[in-house]
């Protein structure tokens, strides 16, 4: 039984090593070498003393901050107002539904709406208002890259409001709570786990977003996931380009331990989860 | 009589898709007393919990709390806490705060909260668990979290969903008569919703008994014991050996081709009746001195009665409760008085019922 197990085991084992592990011990090697291949820290010196960097790790991080909070404040309640609509399933599948579609191929599509002779500009001009310059913006970048990640907002925060056990909203306003009151008190507390999910699942992929900063944002908003790819593509300095993605790497698991569920308040919803199903 | 404290009045419910939960239900609920909405699941007794309590609306009808209409109230500010079935309690917060937490939206001193949260944990019999989490706490406990956290509120009537229904067996028997005793000390008025009809028997002053939507049948457990309006009631409410019958005149019935004294009246000569006679007021005789002679065909022993079932020559099936064994395949006469006879006409209104009753207990 072991046996058979551990060999079940193999393929991911395989898997994990090769792709994950792998990677990750060559790009430690790359940010602590030199060309010449000697043992260095003059990489995250230079990380650490030049304003260039430190301004774009800003950057990143702000415009992830920003793209997390519009697709936190429009998913939330969109989330809770699909958990209460008929045909949840089939709403489900509207918001799924481009996620299927390639990234690459979604960002075009921006990029003829949202271009001089597009089809946002023609309907601005015929109101009276355009043309006006719409590409390139750090208000398209926003739009753009939030309009990719919502899906994967929601997705976790419905989850967390179906879980919900419909009778605590029912004691909560039995015991004198407000609409409003039973939200702050009850529901917003019980769904947080949702929420710090779909954190992670947005914030983590845009602090390296790269291609939207550039088709869409022009290259006027730098973030290290461009960083990183003008230096393993243009100026081939891997090295540096492996710095940045330590950093990377290294902000990912502060974030991910800042949003994680503490074990004992997962153990204390498991039993109301059962008792709902 | 006391003034209502709550009163349903013509309370009809009916659903999107055509269903009837409820049709035409009269209820009036007086202070301080003990009730039970009994009867099978989907009779609709948890809707009236949930419209008293104002989880949802009535399609139809009124519902007044103490003289005023409160169909537009919202939940939040009716006088009424609910004790929910799976006990509802919140999950993220620990036993005080769960307690504490009707208390605090009303915006009370902390002291003072303190003082209600920890007196009612004592009421209900957890004085030390004010720290625990919920999940550390067993079912009865957790039930008990929920009725405290309930009548700390100090709510006049008190609702409560079937809440014994996910404990085992003793526990059940406990909570009882703890639930009995809490009730007669706080003097609040409990509406009760169970489908265990030896529960509803045990605890109540008074039992609506229920099914599909309807309200057959209310009174004090003895009264419904006793005097079941129908076959439904009859059988939901103990057991019970229910034959079809004639009533020759008044207090004259005909039933498996006898006629037999009994203490009915009122009804139309020769008309068509079902007869009740209860299994523990049959008592076992010879065949010569029995009104009714049956062949033993089963016995079990329940602990405390042994449990007979046989046939009389007719085929019918007879249940009776002995504290004595008799033995299997052999002949018995049975014997019963005129009063355990119980009459029951086919189709009979609760109002009409009650009237004919009092019509003739009165000569």
């Amino acid at each position: 039984m072991k046996k058979t197990r551990s060999f079940f085991m193999v393929p991911y084992l395989a898997w994990i090593i090769l792709f994950v592990i792998a990677p990750l011990i060559l790009i430690l090697y790359q940010s602590l070498t030199n060309n010449q291949g000697q043992w260095t820290l003059q990489n995250f010196q230079t990380y650490a003393t030049s304003w260039t960097y430190l301004k774009m790790t800003l950057n990143s991080f702000w415009y992830a901050l920003l793209i997390t909070a519009v697709t936190l404040l429009i998913s939330y309640p969109t989330a809770y107002i699909l958990s209460k609509m008929k045909r949840q399933q089939l709403w489900l599948l509207l918001i799924i539904l481009p996620t299927w579609i390639n990234l690459l191929l979604k960002t075009y599509a921006f990029i003829g709406l949202l271009s001089r002779t597009g089809t946002v500009n023609q309907f601005l001009a015929f109101i009276g208002i355009g043309p006006r310059q719409l590409l390139f913006s750090d208000f398209s970048f926003l739009l753009v890259a939030s309009y990719i990640e919502i899906p994967f907002m929601i997705l976790p925060i419905y989850n967390a409001i179906v879980q919900l056990d419909p009778a605590l909203v029912n004691a909560s306003r039995d015991l004198g709570a407000t609409n409003f009151q039973t939200f702050t008190k009850v529901v917003f507390p019980l769904t947080i786990s949702g929420v710090k999910a779909g954190i992670q699942a947005v914030f983590i992929p845009s602090l390296s977003l790269f291609m939207i900063t550039r088709l869409i944002g022009g290259n006027r908003v730098i973030t290290l996931g461009t960083a990183i790819e003008e230096h393993f593509l243009t100026t081939m300095n891997w090295g540096m380009g492996s710095t940045i993605g330590v950093v990377l790497i290294v902000m990912m698991f502060i974030m991910m331990m800042l949003t994680n569920d503490r074990k004992k308040k997962r153990q204390e919803v498991l039993p109301n989860e059962e008792k709902t199903n | 009589m006391q003034k209502p404290i709550i009163e349903l009045k013509k309370i009809t419910k009916r659903y999107d898709d055509g269903f009837t939960a409820l049709e035409n239900i009269n209820m009036t609920i007086e202070p301080g007393k003990f009730y039970s909405l009994l009867g099978p699941s989907g009779s609709g007794k948890t809707t009236i919990l949930r419209i008293i309590a104002g989880f949802t609306d009535a399609t139809e009808g009124d519902v007044v709390f103490e003289g005023n209409k409160i169909n537009a109230l919202p939940a939040n500010q009716r006088k009424v806490n609910t004790v929910f079935q799976n006990y509802a309690l919140f999950p993220h917060m620990d036993v005080f705060e769960n307690v504490a937490f009707g208390l605090t939206l009303k915006k009370m001193p902390k002291q003072e909260i303190r003082k209600r949260v920890l007196n009612a944990l004592k009421v209900v019999q957890l004085p030390d668990y004010a720290n625990r989490e919920i999940s550390e706490l067993s079912g009865g406990q957790q039930q008990r979290v929920a009725i405290a956290r309930a009548i700390v509120n100090e709510p006049k009537v008190l609702l409560l969903d079937e809440p014994l229904s996910a404990l085992d067996m003793k526990l059940r028997k406990d909570m009882q008569y703890e639930l009995r005793e809490l009730q007669q000390r706080l003097k609040i008025t409990f509406i009760f919703v169970t489908h265990d009809q030896e529960e509803a028997l045990a605890m109540s002053d008074e039992i609506f008994v229920m099914n599909d939507g309807q309200v057959l049948q209310s009174g004090t457990p003895v009264d419904i014991y006793d005097e079941p309006i129908n076959h439904f009631v009859a059988n939901f409410i103990g057991e019970s050996n229910i034959l079809p019958g004639k009533m020759l005149k008044d207090f004259e019935v005909q039933f498996v081709g006898k006629s037999f004294e009994c203490a009915d009246a009122g009804m139309r000569p020769n008309e068509k009746v079902e007869v009740v006679l209860r299994p523990e007021d049959l008592d076992i005789t010879t065949p010569e001195q029995g009104k009714l002679v049956v062949k033993v065909d089963t016995q079990l022993f329940r602990g405390d009665h042994f449990e007979i079932v046989g046939y009389d020559e007719d085929g019918n099936e007879w249940l009776i409760h002995s504290t004595n064994p008799v033995k299997d395949g052999k002949q018995i006469g049975l014997t019963f008085e005129p009063e355990d006879i119980h009459v029951m006409r086919f189709g009979e209104k609760e109002a009409d019922f009650d009237a004919r009753l009092e019509q003739y207990e009165e000569d």
